[in-house]
């Protein structure tokens, strides 16, 4: 018996199995539980009572709770990636080897430094960080800031990654009942006997709730319901799941605990069901409130159904001499249960001046005292209770009497868990016989049909008993306490707490009133009341009733704060679930990504692909391989991997007259086997895309997107078609990833392809800006001649499952002229050296066609385009507009990518003015020197001047403004 | 996270599976409209409290867009229904004041054409530059 | 070691025809040409070898063996000449898994925002897959999910995770 610990009891303990002991640590102590125990229990069946300490004063604290709704008993789990900080020791079940820590001490538990707070704490009153940090205000910085720092927070976060798994599931139910206690299993079978689809949703391992410590038969009842609802084939109940929210639309979260702190299991730690309801049935039951009196936080003060559930559930004394305070006749139950595991109850202290209820009758036939119109006026002891001094409650807090005892069971009443009700917009009522707020059922959270789409079941409705399914006796009415004495001096009220993990005190609340905080919800945030991991589940209630007291108005006139979801914390890792690693988004591969991976490609990221951004060869740096590829294809030939851009068929009668819509310039003059380059805008006129369409047909267009572009072009194209133009005749189809697409560029291009054998490929054949289909290689390929390098180039398109084979032998065919894999740096270095814009550089979604010296490409004859109307706004045509220049450094430094070109004088902030920026910065191997574009105000009209870019801690760089065209200005090569 | 069924498939879709489009019904001005009116269609929008209609494309889906009418304090959601509608189809507007009685439609009830929203002519015979570009 | 929840394999050899049309008006032509009727909304009709899977309002997809590709191109074209409709060679743009056993279906819920209970034994339901566009569809032995070519990697983990041994969603 001793063995797993002195404190627990030789009989009961309905959940634990105490023929397996599992041996565990706490703060590098071995001690010993149960299976079946919880953390809570296993510590307390050990003697340790104290297990953490609070927030703000460090003061020593033991759990008071046994469930859910735990403030104090928390503690960090586990050891490096899998440390978990804050995880409650009275819902995490014990397993064998288990490493616990307890939190918010320093240097041990017993002796720690910070609670030298708890000797000040007439200083610390509510809202002492913001009245006390505001002056000086260098002072903040360097002497506050840092010591708060180090102080603040409860637990650790872990620095290493998590090595659990995590996974999500989705379900389509009709009906969910969240909460396994007896009403919740009754609405799952009548839920289920109405043919629906049914789940039952239970936060902890067991079915039944408190149904069996708390009423006779309860388990037999339990049972029945549970073996009926495992009978039914519609049903199905999942334990150690935790309903977490509600949202719109019948939209419910809960986690499932699978293999929580057993990481050897294998499988996924936990799992998030992502559940779409048709209706939620809340049967969340009830959490006891504390009651206020002087020293309700010293370690062995409990809430007196925990103090029952750890005798009854675990065989656990959480005290020997157990004294009952209380304002109702449940708080009975804890009596009787004490007395039947054979432990001392010394006195009930009850603050009713009459209670002639059946339990208390049962508890006075045991021969305890039953001390009526009595309130406890303090506890003698700090780190464990050593008496309970007693007075009467309508008094100032007069000692009577001091009985010893070292353990007190409290209850102020009880508060449905009303939760998952709120979280979505359901509305409560306060009730004045039963003391608490409780749903309205005329006022439920709606649906999309505007119906309700939750209703309560038992003790969350309001219904605490449940005697229409435990049999329960009608009980004596509740007496609302909000303090214990009613007249307790101001001194008491600092040392009654209401929010024991954030230290916050009936004073504090007082105090927030006094100061001018009407709102509950500005009192919550200026005395932080909730706002701890707890978020106020036992302390709310208590909080918002002093706050009406000091306000003198009615408890429903200061309403509760917002009932937000989580409803107890969520990991992040159930949220992110499978998105991590590998699979943290997916990877578009092209058909040669492998042969790339193989070169060892160094990858950049563009949208969701993956594109080489050069290929460096063995102690090559990056830079020299892109060098090495741009003096390659200019010198030869090379191959880029073009298989990225989008790729959109356009297909109707009405396709041309379409097309003359989204682009700006005109496409349905083009003529079949012709290329033209297009821009694409949206309707505020901005560029959002560029490329080349080919005519395929009399009536088909092909229209080449950036690499980024494709889905949202094609989106583009289908609202309009869709929502605006929908009596156009006019087919699209996104077929980005039907064909491999290589460039092949370079003088040598036309040699390497002809190699491989086909196709004409002679420039009479396939002159520049021009396609033919045919076969290379035996391929079937479409052959666009155009060029984003300025060199002779080919764009062949090939079937998807061909694209490596055609890669190959290009490569295979023209290792003689040194034919070279270049990636998309040296494409980028390529276009700028020839003064072409790129969509993202030079582009930005502020900056229109003619910005760029593209109003070429912008028809004038067309009576419309989208964004034609917008490029006619007077900020569109405005002169001051920064326009598209070449920048040549005058110093030979690269110019930093992004930086601005200041301007005479200072605008209104004390900053320099500016008059442009760069948009495209590299060093460019093919002339030896520095080439950069920018947008700069009139910069057309200012050829040869020089304008200053400042950057800090260097020296500026200066950039004259030349044309942005630096190479082949006559643009000869493109013809080979 | 609201769930809409999508009238083109009559799929129940989540908001995980569509794209949000804005308000409908925006009509459309182009060259030749005055400043005022196309600052208004480009930026002008109603968000009400209340009864809204709101463009929404199934996206991971039929790849349709369609309409919805939804109030934007409750989300109860009166109907999905075309896009090529010009206004709130009557049925839709049938089932808003089954629940809102008190709504009243803000747009002219004279019935437009199934047809197009706006017919710009295209031009032909202008002969466009091309850039050596891919 | 537990079993996995289904078994996961690439299908290499399907071919795929994207056929965009007024299905009201082209029905008939494309059931000719595709030798199958055109399914009802959200349904795929099916003779063994092909398959025609409703896509949207204006758009059907054909599911033939390679082999039928060239033919069949050249069928629906032909029938579709007068038609306004557009028929592509989508076969090189798919990636497709099945996803077979008595746990298919755990599978695809723990990736798919669906409610795939209510799937009718000849439905397609377009939808997603964790961050990416797919379709579904049911054979005997469990599902088809097709989606795109370039994130075929990014399918298969997934769907070889949502399968993990043990993993299973049964209540425990």
């Amino acid at each position: 018996m001793t063995e797993t610990g002195p404190f627990r009891l030789p009989r009961g303990g309905r959940l634990i199995d105490r023929a397996y002991p599992l041996p565990f640590r706490f703060d590098g102590r071995q001690m010993r539980g149960v299976a079946g125990d919880t953390i809570a229990s296993a510590l307390l069946a050990n003697g340790q009572l104290m297990m953490g300490r609070s927030f703000k004063y460090h003061r020593p604290r033991g759990p008071i709770a046994s469930g859910v709704e735990e403030p104090n008993a928390l503690l960090g789990l586990g050891q490096a990636g899998r440390f978990e900080p804050n995880q409650r020791a009275t819902t995490t079940p014990l397993i064998g080897g288990m490493v616990t820590t307890s939190q918010n001490c320093w240097p041990s538990l017993n002796a720690d430094i910070g609670a030298v707070n708890n000797w000040l704490y007439r200083f610390f009153p509510a809202g002492f960080y913001y009245k006390t940090f505001i002056h000086p205000r260098a002072f903040w910085k360097h002497v506050f800031e840092p010591v708060i720092r180090r102080s603040a927070g409860l637990g650790k976060a872990p620095t290493e990654a998590d090595p659990d798994k995590y996974e999500q599931a989705y379900a389509h139910v009709d009906v969910v009942v969240v909460g396994g206690g007896i009403a919740g299993l009754a609405a799952a079978r009548d839920a289920a006997r109405e043919g629906k689809s049914v789940w039952l949703v239970e936060q902890t391992p067991h079915f039944g709730g408190r149904t069996p410590t708390d009423h006779a038969d309860g388990q037999s009842h339990v049972d029945a319901l549970v073996a009926e609802l495992q009978g039914m084939q519609n049903v199905t109940l999942r334990r150690s799941t935790q309903a977490t929210g509600l949202y719109d639309h019948g939209y419910l979260l809960a986690r499932e605990s699978l293999a929580d702190h057993d990481p050897n299991a294998g499988i996924p730690r936990q799992r998030l069901w992502r559940i779409r309801a048709g209706h939620v049935i809340v049967a969340t039951g009830a959490l006891e409130r504390p009651l206020s009196f002087a020293g309700n936080d010293v370690p062995g003060v409990m809430l007196a159904s925990a103090v029952r559930d750890y005798i009854n559930d675990y065989g656990v004394a959480p005290g020997r001499r157990i004294v009952v305070v209380a304002n109702n006749d449940d708080a009975y139950r804890t009596a009787l249960v004490a007395l039947e595991a054979g432990l001392e109850v010394p006195a009930v202290i009850d603050a009713r001046n009459s209670v002639e209820g059946a339990l208390p009758a049962a508890v006075r036939a045991r021969g305890v005292r039953v001390l009526t119109g009595s309130a406890i006026a303090g506890i003698k002891g700090g780190h464990s209770v050593e008496a309970v001094k007693i007075c009467a409650h309508s008094g100032s807090g007069d000692v009577t009497e001091t009985v010893d005892a070292d353990c007190v069971a409290m209850s102020g009443g009880w508060s449905p868990v009303v939760h998952l009700w709120s979280h979505c917009g359901g509305k409560l009522n306060w009730d004045d016989a039963q003391a608490m707020f409780a749903p309205d059922p005329n006022r439920p959270p709606t649906g999309a049909d505007g119906k309700a789409m939750a209703s309560c079941a038992g003790a969350a409705a309001g219904d605490l008993l449940v005697a229409g399914l435990t049999g329960a006796q009608a009980e004596a009415a509740i007496m609302p306490v909000w303090v214990m004495p009613q007249q307790a001096t101001r001194k008491m009220k600092f040392k009654m707490w209401l929010d024991f993990q954030n230290d916050v005190k009936v004073s504090d609340v007082e105090l927030a009133a006094q100061e001018g905080y009407h709102s509950v919800e500005h009192t919550k945030r200026y005395t932080t009341l909730g706002m701890a991991t707890d978020q106020g589940k036992v302390s709310n209630i208590n909080g918002l009733a002093v706050l009406s007291n000091a306000l003198n108005q009615p408890i429903p006139a200061t309403g509760t704060t917002t009932f937000r979801p989580p409803y107890t914390p969520l990991t992040l890792g159930t949220i992110a679930a499978e998105a991590r690693g590998e699979l943290f988004q997916p990877l578009r591969k092209t058909p040669m990504h492998g042969w790339h991976e193989a070169r060892s490609a160094f990858f950049e990221p563009v949208g969701h692909w993956r594109r080489p951004y050069c290929y460096p060869k063995a102690g090559e740096s990056h830079a020299d391989a892109v060098a090495r590829e741009v003096r390659a294809v200019r010198a030869s030939v090379g191959t880029l991997d073009a298989s990225t851009l989008g790729k959109i068929i356009v297909k109707g009668p009405d396709a041309g007259k379409f097309l003359d819509m989204i682009y700006t310039g005109m496409m349905s003059t083009l003529p079949v086997g012709k290329c033209r380059y297009g821009l694409i805008c949206n309707e505020n006129g901005f560029l959002i895309d560029d490329g080349v369409a080919a005519r395929l047909s009399e009536d088909t267009w092909l229209v080449h997107t950036t690499t980024g572009g494709a889905e949202r072009i094609h989106g583009h194209m289908e609202d309009w078609l869709q929502c605006e133009w929908w009596d156009w005749k006019v087919w699209t189809a996104n077929v980005t990833e039907q064909w491999a697409q290589i460039a092949v560029v370079g003088p040598k291009a036309r040699v390497l392809l002809e190699r491989l054998g086909g196709m004409d490929l002679s420039a009479e054949a396939l002159p520049f800006m021009g396609w033919a289909e045919g076969e290379i290689a035996g391929i079937p390929a479409r052959v666009y001649r155009i060029s984003f390098s300025g060199e002779l180039s080919f764009e062949v398109a090939v079937p998807a499952n061909r694209g490596l084979e055609l890669w190959e032998k290009l490569h295979e065919a023209g290792k003689d002229l040194s034919v070279t894999p270049y990636g998309t740096e040296a494409m980028h270095i390529m276009r700028a050296e020839k003064g072409f814009i790129m969509i993202g550089d030079e582009t930005d979604g502020t900056v229109i066609p003619q910005d760029l010296g593209l109003g070429w490409a912008v028809s004038k004859k067309k009576a419309d385009f989208i964004g034609k109307r917008a490029q006619e706004r007077s900020h569109m045509t405005d002169p001051e507009r920064w326009k598209l220049v070449g920048l040549e450094s005058v110093d030979g430094r690269v110019l930093p990518d992004g930086v601005y070109a200041v301007d005479e004088g200072v605008n209104a902030n004390g900053q320099r003015k500016t008059q442009g920026r760069v948009t495209s910065t590299y060093m460019s191997p093919t002339l030896n020197r520095p080439i950069a574009m920018g947008l700069v105000r009139h910069g057309p009209d200012r050829m040869g001047e020089v304008l200053e870019f400042p950057v800090a801690g260097q020296e500026s760089y200066k950039a004259r403004i030349v044309d942005p065209v630096f190479y082949d200005k006559e643009g000869s090569r493109a013809n080979g | 996270m609201l769930i809409l069924t999508c009238p083109y498939c009559g799929i129940s879709a989540e908001e995980t599976e569509l794209q949000p489009g804005g308000e409908a019904h925006l009509k459309r001005v182009g060259p030749g409209s005055s400043d005022t009116e196309f600052e208004s269609y480009l930026f002008a929008r109603k968000n009400p409290k209340g009864v809204h209609f709101e463009r929404w494309r199934h996206a991971y889906g039929c790849g349709k867009w369609f309409l919805a009418a939804r109030d934007t304090a409750t989300l109860q959601v009166f109907g999905t229904y075309s896009a090529q509608t010009p206004h709130p189809t009557d049925e839709i507007v049938a089932a808003i004041r089954v629940h809102r009685p008190d709504w009243q439609p803000d747009w002219d009830s004279a019935p437009a054409a199934a047809s197009s929203a706006s017919n710009p002519a295209a031009i032909s015979g202008e002969t466009s530059a091309e850039s050596p570009k891919a | 070691m537990a079993e996995a929840l289904a078994r996961i394999s690439q299908v290499q050899d399907w071919g795929m025809i994207q056929i965009r049309a007024d299905l009201e008006r082209a029905g008939d032509a494309i059931a000719g040409a595709a030798g199958l009727t055109v399914p009802g909304r959200g349904r795929v009709t099916s003779d063994g070898s092909r398959k025609l899977g409703w896509m949207s309002p204006d758009e059907l997809l054909l599911v033939l063996p390679l082999s039928e590709m060239a033919g069949t191109l050249t069928a629906l074209r032909d029938a579709l000449s007068t038609e306004h409709a557009l028929v592509l060679d989508v076969s090189d743009m798919r990636a497709v898994f099945r996803i077979h056993g008595a746990r298919a279906r755990q599978v695809l819920m723990k990736l798919c925002p669906t409610d795939l209970s209510s799937m009718p034994e000849d439905g397609l339901r377009r939808t997603r897959a964790a961050q990416v566009a797919c379709g579904i569809w049911r054979e005997p032995e469990g599902y088809v999910l097709i989606g795109f070519r370039s994130v075929a990697d990014y399918l298969r983990n997934l769907l070889t995770t949502a399968a993990a041994p043990g993993t299973q969603l049964d209540p425990r």
